[in-house]
């Protein structure tokens, strides 16, 4: 344990830096008390800067452990979080799912934990650049997962994550991804809050007896992750991790009015952010870092006349079902942009299967066209967005579908070498 | 019932909290299953052993080793010093006889057993 060498207290400011050190400096304003650390690119310069500050004095009773795996890094960040201390780490692709065992322990236990990823391509073909298939890999692990388009959305969603997950009611880990290099390695202004502020917004850290449902004494030993036999109540267990999955909605919109009414920065409800939607004649649903892009997208055709406006998806889990029904009650087309993939899904496209599930059996919703684009960090350009706004024009008024799809898929971008 | 008081149910100090958590259904379910540690509370897992570790108590020098390593906890001490094995719960690993340092403990097949 590292004692304040100094008494260095965070003042509002407004620094550059990449978006890593964005999700760095929102765990140090989180005043997380473990963090677990083994290097993965593109994450590992958050795991460098969280380390830089601890050595600095600047995070005074931070425990950093550093470890042999990313195995390791879930296993003892379940062991701190158990043991009642707010706890973080980062990792991504290969790591990500290198630590896919400790996933589900950790959720079944409903610990609070929060983990940064920074997507990256799943191997093979090596590959360290922005793709969603990692973390949407673990959907189904009982993680919530949110994505950010902006180097400040890594900050604010970090913080108003330990909200959510906190939430007695709540008490799941989650995820915070955002695109690898895009945004984990380019540098932006980001406002780094008050530290008062930070700490009047978020629930105060555990204290000593730690969490109400776990807790760590010797004097009152307790057993957890026990054997329940098929007769008992295992099946009412994991009912109950869907339970306050779904109830999470309702919390995550209340913290995204609270963080709003606190900092001024508005996330739409929490689990979407309609952009332009009103008096379109088209829309499209996107996440992560294309959705930045892909407004300044809606923006230029506006200008040129479009009727075009967006959804950016803030949570794939839960999954906002009752949002999306009601933006496809107001268009007649909505085309959804993964970045990741679902091989052999219906569309290919994860998100896109979602979309059409939820719409699954509502009268009068949108028509869903599924897209895929820019895999493995291929560049996802702004004419190309443009582009793909104005092909959803031309099919909601022609009924023209764009050629070469894939089984009903949309794989915008491929390469074609003259 | 909201799910802190749920809580307020189980986190109790060890001399308030009741012996056996009873719940109907789903909804009156704390977030986790948890259980307090109790002697046998997954059974006689002494069912499971083929093999009986037996302790040779004339030639025990009662370091207390066996006791050490037992990975179950099943080895008691008692007032002579002498160590006995609660046969109830003993899984029949053989760690005991494995790390004896003088070499007094036997591992016996069942079936070899006579008197059962």
């Amino acid at each position: 344990m590292v004692e304040a060498t100094n008494d260095f207290v965070q003042e509002k400011e407004t620094i550059v830096i990449k978006g890593n050190v964005s999700a760095a400096y929102a765990a140090k304003s989180a005043r997380v008390q473990v963090i677990s650390a083994y290097p993965i690119t593109p994450q590992t310069t958050v795991v460098e800067k969280l380390s830089e500050f601890v050595d600095n004095g600047l995070m005074p009773g931070t425990q950093y452990i550093k470890v042999e795996s990313e195995h390791s890094v879930m296993a003892s960040i379940i062991a701190a979080s158990k043991a009642g201390t707010r706890t973080f780490t980062a990792t991504a692709g290969q790591g990500l799912f290198y630590m896919f065992e400790m996933l589900h322990w950790a959720s079944g236990s409903r610990l609070p934990i929060v983990t940064t990823i920074a997507s990256r391509g799943a191997a093979p073909p090596w590959n360290i650049w922005a793709d969603f298939t990692d973390v949407i890999s673990c959907r189904d692990t009982g993680w919530m997962t949110a994505f950010c388009a902006t180097h400040q959305e890594i900050y604010d969603e970090i913080l108003m994550s330990y909200k959510i997950c906190e939430d007695s009611d709540v008490l799941l880990p989650k995820f915070v991804a955002y695109g690898g290099f895009i945004l984990s390695h380019t540098s932006k202004p980001v406002i780094i809050e008050d530290q008062d502020l930070v700490d009047s917004f978020l629930p105060p850290l555990p204290d000593e007896k730690g969490w109400p449902h776990i807790w760590f004494d010797p004097e009152r030993p307790l057993m957890f992750g026990n054997l329940i036999m098929p007769s008992g109540f295992y099946y009412e267990f994991r009912m109950k991790i869907h339970d306050a999955m779904v109830r999470a909605k309702e919390k995550i919109k209340r913290v995204a009015k609270d963080f709003e009414k606190i900092f001024g920065r508005n996330y739409g409800n929490g689990l979407t952010q309609e952009y332009k939607m009103d008096g379109a004649d088209v829309g499209m649903v996107i996440y992560g870092d294309l959705a930045l892009q892909m407004e300044q997208a809606v923006d230029d055709l506006r200008e040129e006349g479009y009727k075009v406006g967006m959804i950016k998806l803030r949570h794939l889990r839960p999954f906002p079902v009752e949002d999306i029904i009601e933006i496809a009650k107001k268009v007649p087309l909505l085309g959804v942009v993964d970045r990741a993939t679902a091989f052999g899904s219906p569309t290919g496209g994860p998100v896109s299967c979602e979309v059409k599930t939820a719409l699954h059996e509502v009268k009068g919703t949108a028509r869903i066209l599924p897209m895929i684009n820019g895999l493995g960090g291929r560049e996802v350009t702004l004419e190309q967005q443009k582009v793909q706004l104005k092909m959803l024009i031309k099919l909601n008024e022609t009924g023209e579908l764009p050629k070469d799809m894939l089984y009903g898929t949309l794989w915008d971008g491929l390469l074609e070498v003259k | 019932m909201s799910e802190s008081e749920k809580w307020k149910k189980i986190n109790k100090s060890k001399e308030e909290r009741p012996k056996v958590q009873e719940y109907k259904n789903w909804k009156e379910l704390p977030p986790i299953p948890i259980s307090f540690p109790i002697e046998g509370n997954m059974g006689a897992t002494g069912d499971w052993r083929t093999y009986r570790p037996v302790i040779d108590q004339e030639n025990c020098n009662k370091c207390g080793f066996c006791w050490m390593y037992c990975p179950e906890g099943v080895i008691e001490k008692k007032e002579y010093g002498h160590f006995e094995i609660n046969l109830l719960y003993c899984k029949g690993c053989g760690i005991c006889a494995k790390e004896c340092p003088t070499k007094n403990i036997e591992m016996v097949r069942e079936s070899d057993i006579k008197d059962g």
